[in-house]
């Protein structure tokens, strides 16, 4: 066995070591690295009342009432829901079936009072008379949630688009 | 005298047997071969990243409900790509250094490092910028943000430890070392939002048939992905290239310095 050949062992055991070590700490710390909770989350283990933390998922349908300076809404991941009220601005993306994250505490009535919350968009970009057409033709209501697979919409023609 | 090799430079040793790789070892046929691609390199980047960026930031439609705001994403994304490009780079180089003792790859890394900061840093910046709008915040300790930031103090880390020895090729052993610890964090970066809940949304472009984005969005990113890494090569060529010539006229004062002492 050569230098070279040692010297590259050596570096790939070092890798194998380093790439365990991590991957390990990352497991362990695994609760502490998620930004939010999802209400799954929340109904399988409640934070203990009084702490602050993050809730996330999607704004429900038909569930933003504003009365006042206060927003009250609901969060949903599709199995469990939980209510939240609000005072303060909300973000410009801020509308039902919109993913947001907000940060507060659960109140002794099951419902989660925000500090402050965030826009969370998804991963999809369309230009405005897509997205108007795709609602229009009945595939995707935006506050039901998520669009439908890109691959129905990410080539439609601009002919299709400007023809409304 | 052989042809090809460059009496003046000081490492005007004969080619050492081994792999290709060491064609580009001797520093001046590095220069010699590379003269005539950086300005053909750095004209191909002004011309593409030229048309990248007029058709994202002129022609390419708003996005629904971002509006104007998503045209951050024709900088912010190639950035985000060559941050974590540039550092797989960097390993390779690494490796090359540690196993190879290859004398380029050291130069290269070198002037890589500073280079690879500054693109994080873009991405931090315009993430920053299109955060603030879009989520309601300009930063989050969430996994892919923090990861990112992460990223960012390797290549400064990087950078700043070459730099710190007298010696500089245990400079660059130093650093070959520390680009080759910090691989660990590239598919942390990749994968973290994937792995855990974050702010930040998962990647768009999963499969390259199904992308979740429209084409009129996508193809002028691609562009200027295109664009802006053409641009990282040639500056980075070009840095080294300098960094090269440096070395040399240090040798060659060194040199005339020895002999002036000599006869006096």
């Amino acid at each position: 066995m050569n230098r070279k050949k040692r010297r590259l062992y050596i570096l790939l055991l070092c890798a194998i070591g380093i790439g365990s070590a991590t991957a390990l700490t990352l497991t362990a710390f695994q609760d502490n690295l998620v930004f939010f909770l999802a209400p799954s989350d929340i109904a399988r283990e409640a934070p203990p009342p009084g702490r602050a933390f993050r809730l996330g998922g999607l704004v429900e349908a038909g569930s933003v009432e504003r009365g006042g300076a206060t927003v009250r809404f609901r969060v949903t991941d599709g199995a469990h829901t939980i209510s939240v009220t609000f005072s303060g601005v909300l973000p410009d993306l801020f509308r039902e079936g919109q993913g947001v994250v907000a940060q507060g505490v659960m109140g002794p009535d099951g419902t989660f009072a925000a500090r402050e919350v965030l826009a969370r968009h998804d991963e999809t970009y369309m230009p405005p008379e897509v997205a108007a057409a795709l609602r229009r033709s009945g595939h995707w209501n935006p506050s039901q949630g998520a669009a439908p697979p890109a691959a129905t919409w990410n080539t439609l023609s601009p002919a299709t688009r400007t023809g409304s | 005298m052989l042809r090809g090799v460059d009496a003046t430079s000081p490492s005007a040793n004969l080619p050492r047997p081994g792999g290709s790789l060491h064609r580009f070892a001797n520093p001046g046929r590095f220069l010699r071969l590379t003269d005539s691609w950086l300005p053909v390199l750095a004209a191909a980047a002004a011309l593409v990243l030229g048309w990248g960026v007029v058709w994202g930031l002129f022609f390419a439609p708003p996005d629904w409900q971002q509006g104007e705001t998503v045209r951050i994403m024709f900088v912010h994304v190639p950035m985000a790509w060559l941050a974590m490009g540039g550092y797989l780079g960097l390993a390779v180089l690494s490796l090359m250094s540690l196993i190879w003792r290859h004398p380029l790859a050291d130069l290269t890394a070198r002037e890589l490092s500073p280079i690879g900061a500054a693109v994080t840093a873009l991405c931090l910046v315009t993430g920053s910028l299109w955060g603030r709008p879009m989520w309601g915040t300009w930063w989050v300790w969430d996994a892919r943000l923090t990861s990112v930031l992460v990223l960012f103090f390797l290549w400064l880390g990087h950078a700043a430890l070459v730099r710190a020895f007298d010696d500089p090729e245990r400079g660059a052993r130093m650093g070959a070392i520390l680009a080759l610890v910090g691989v660990v964090n590239l598919p942390i970066v990749k994968f973290s939002v994937d792995w855990w809940n974050t702010l930040h949304q998962p990647a768009s472009l999963t499969r390259i048939d199904a992308p979740g984005m429209h084409v009129d969005i996508l193809y002028p990113l691609l562009v200027c992905a295109v664009g802006f890494s053409l641009a990282f090569a040639a500056l980075v060529l070009a840095a080294t290239r300098a960094a090269v010539m440096e070395r040399r006229v240090r040798a060659l004062q060194m040199a005339a310095a020895r002999r002036a002492e000599a006869s006096a």
